[in-house]
């Protein structure tokens, strides 16, 4: 008992030990593996330039695009909040228009991992809902040139009225967002999402009160309805980049929409500005007075909003889909309601009503698609009159269409968006740190900083300190593509 | 005997190590080639850069971070869960008094229902655990909170994931709940092979339950010991960090960076930013310090082996 066995001891004269024949073994595999030149055609093995494109066809009346009527056209779509109905009933249209051309559809929520080795092999689909936790980064799609021009598109005939074009039937913003730089336009946005402070009107009016214009106004309801257990604001604390949903167009309106464009540009000491600390303050004020719902940092989106329908919160700042995405927490009689961001006071540069709306799922057309006017062409039908009322009766939102609202049953949430963008009018404001610099936007500015910030961890000073370190470093960081506004 | 026994053991290796060179080493080769590229992971075209990507890793302060973190996890967790697992398996087999009739060594009362209860967190998926956890933690309306509320401490409600001192050591809780019951049941296997009879005479000597463990259970135990600390270093950081901190913390990573880990901004910088030749720097940098972790533990872990 108690033996001990040295390592290699008596193995010697055996021939070769079990350790050094696998130590052998691994060496040789090793030796095996094939070249460097060969190492790189793995991962990104590269087709050529696909010569196989489908030949244009004719241009018609009815064909503005010059779509050839036998090629097959590939669509892949975001199968998220929005479904696949509306995309399937487009197809159709298409199919019925092209009849010998054969469309090879498929929705999935696995984007980049269905997508991103077709980039990668030069054969990628010709339409895109590039959405959802697995979108491809734009930006580096745009700098790797993968994605065509939709400037066709945009000047071909709209679908309902020949004598217009389909950029003047969309909605203010659309085209500018598609842009990256310079003219041309690489991304459409199809769903139009309205930003802003969300809350239950029926909730506002058992305090007695109306949607506050002012700062004190809003200090004032938030403290009405403290003195009845209720909290004043809950946000998604765990993602505290929802916050900026409010928090951007109330520097705008409070600033001017330099202010957001210098922000956007990453012009040094943009967020010195005496209108960021102005705004930044007043949310401050909220934690101070112990107005944000108790617990709020630890809580995550679903959570937050689950909370705000169960009435423990008063607003939240959050985007058209809350309405889909809480559908089963909100309750029936809650009247839901949207309204443009409370400014300071009177003095402030924009009026009340100024709000943040933009475009949501953004849909491209790979420039290496092999039927590239096959898939701007499916764009076409879907920007229609009745393609985009049937998506806004089915799932709940606006599309990039301008109007497509009349003669159908709007949710409360809807119509008051509605409302809002009329009430806006001109006044749309369009951040764009969070389609350009996505890690500066969510875990630097969000996460690091105005979570920080709402959570009393940091004051506002320290905060809009520390974001313009974080949008310093990024205007100077080579390894990001920057962007201006035009 | 010698004649043709290399061609008979290379004709059962080839394989096996045939399949490893193309499944493990293979990638691995890839990803320290990609890493002196600037390949985006979004096209097919790219460029060697030489040490760029290495240059914007010493000087990036999230990856010092991340490295901290993943560091903390590969030594606080393997001790933490090693040290619970020894001890919840020592009382399972070797702990108990001696009861009128039974056996000499056996485990504390109802021992074996325990090691079911220990082993349950293991058939549950990691990513279902995180999310477990996730409600757990919820500050509001979560579990934790709420029997500190029920036991009367209403003025401690700390914010969990939400506070950047203590979401780091929350995520690791987790990991301990989920991890310690795989090392029980393996100690225990260990355990139950060690002879009863050198337990015995331990008894007779009269030696209590700390100095059985560790005069006999311990180093008896040691290889097992030894193979768990790797094992469980490599899943503090890799895949399980990942899993737990992705599904659960603010942000994914933080709040302000207080939970990121090197896997999870390998994933962030490839599939968020589009920047798949400086994440596969990152997984090299992982890669180095796994590598020493396992070449450390089995370093400092040498001890002559015991036959019994």
């Amino acid at each position: 008992m108690g033996s001990t066995s040295a390592e290699n001891s008596n193995n010697g004269s055996a021939g070769v030990g079990r350790r050094d024949l696998i130590k052998r073994s691994a060496a040789l595999g090793l030796i095996s593996v094939p070249t460097m030149s060969f190492l790189s055609a793995c991962a990104s093995s590269g087709g050529d330039d696909s010569g196989d494109k489908a030949k244009a066809g004719k241009k018609t009346a009815k064909n503005p695009l010059g779509v050839n009527d036998t090629a097959q056209m590939e669509f892949v779509l975001f199968d998220g909040g929005f479904g696949k109905e509306y995309a399937e009933d487009a197809v159709k249209i298409y199919e019925t228009n092209f009849p010998k051309a054969k469309v090879k559809f498929s929705a999935t929520q696995k984007i980049q991992s269905t997508l991103q080795p077709r980039f990668n092999q030069g054969t990628p689909p010709d339409l895109i809902d590039n959405s959802g936790a697995e979108q491809m980064d734009m930006g580096v799609l745009v700098g790797k040139s993968q994605l065509a021009d939709l400037t066709p598109l945009l000047d071909a005939p709209s679908y309902d009225d020949p004598n217009k074009k389909v950029r003047d039937t969309l909605r203010p913003g659309i085209v500018e967002m598609g842009q990256f730089d310079g003219d041309p336009v690489w991304i459409m946005y199809y769903a139009y999402t309205v930003y802003g402070v969300w809350y239950s009107q029926k909730a506002l009016d058992s305090l007695d009160e109306q949607y506050p214009e002012t700062w004190d106004q809003m200090l004032a309801v938030c403290e009405k309805a403290k003195k009845k257990g209720m909290a004043g604001w809950t946000y998604a604390g765990k993602y505290p980049y929802y916050l900026p949903f409010s928090l951007y167009p109330m520097i705008g309106k409070v600033g001017g929409v330099e202010v957001l464009d210098a922000i956007d540009n990453l012009e040094p000491n943009a967020w010195k500005n005496p209108a960021v600390k102005a705004c930044f303050d007043a949310y401050y004020e909220l934690y101070k007075k112990g107005y944000v719902l108790k617990g709020t940092p630890g809580l995550d989106h679903i959570q937050s909003q689950t909370a705000w329908a169960q009435g423990k919160a008063l607003f939240i700042p959050n985007g058209s889909w809350v309405e889909n995405e809480s559908a089963n927490v909100i309750p029936k009689d809650f009247d839901l309601a949207v309204s443009a961001p409370t400014g300071i006071d009177s003095s402030d540069k924009m009026p009340f009503g100024t709000i943040w709306a933009s475009g949501g799922e953004p849909f491209i057309v790979p420039a290496k698609a092999k039927n590239t006017a096959g898939g701007m062409e499916q764009l076409r039908i879907m920007l229609s009159e009745a393609s985009s009322k049937n998506f806004t009766s089915k799932v709940k939102s606006l599309t990039a269409y301008n109007g497509g609202t009349d003669g159908i049953t709007l949710t409360p949430g809807l119509k008051s968006g509605v409302a809002a963008l009329e009430k806006a009018g001109d006044n749309v404001v369009n951040p764009r740190l969070q389609d350009w610099y996505v890690q500066l936007q969510k875990e630097q500015i969000g996460v690091a900083g105005l979570g920080e910030m709402m959570a009393g961890r940091l004051t506002p000073a320290e905060a809009i300190k520390k974001i313009q370190g974080y949008a310093d470093a990024a205007a100077k960081d080579s390894s990001i593509k920057h962007y201006k506004h035009q | 005997m010698q004649h043709g026994k290399y061609r008979f053991i290379v004709g059962f290796l080839a394989l096996p190590l045939g399949l490893y060179a193309l499944f493990v080493v293979w990638p691995f080769i890839q990803s320290i080639y990609y890493s002196f590229t600037d390949w985006t992971g979004l096209s097919p075209e790219f460029k060697m850069v030489g040490l760029d990507n290495y240059r914007r890793m010493l000087d990036d302060p999230i990856f010092w971070k991340s490295l901290q973190h993943s560091l903390i996890f590969a030594l606080v967790l393997p001790v933490v869960t090693i040290s619970l697992a020894l001890f919840f398996s020592f009382m399972i087999n070797v702990g108990g008094r001696k009861r009128r009739g039974g056996p000499v060594v056996t485990g504390v009362r109802g021992s074996s229902f325990y090691k079911i209860v220990y082993f349950f967190p293991q058939v549950l998926s990691i990513a279902i655990v995180a999310l477990l956890f996730a409600f757990a933690y919820n500050p509001d309306s979560g579990a934790i909170n709420s029997i500190l509320r029920g036991i009367g401490l209403g003025s401690v409600q700390p914010l969990w994931l939400g506070d950047p001192s203590l979401a780091l050591w929350a995520v690791m809780a987790v990991l301990v709940w989920s991890t310690v019951g795989f090392f029980v049941v393996l100690f225990s296997a260990g355990m139950a092979s060690i002879p009863a009879d050198l337990y015995e005479a331990a008894l007779l000597d009269g030696a209590g339950r700390a100095s059985t463990f560790f005069r006999i259970t311990l180093p008896l135990l040691w290889d097992t010991v030894q193979s768990g600390w790797v094992y469980m270093g490599i899943l503090a950081l890799g895949a399980e960090s990942f899993a737990v901190v992705q599904i659960m913390t603010t942000g994914p990573g933080g709040p302000d960076y207080s939970t990121t880990v090197m896997v999870l901004y390998v994933y962030q910088k490839a599939f968020r930013d589009g920047q798949a030749a400086y994440a596969t720097t990152i997984g090299v940098a992982l890669l180095v310090v796994t590598l020493a972790f396992a070449a450390l533990v089995m370093r400092l872990g040498r001890r002559e082996r015991l036959e019994y």
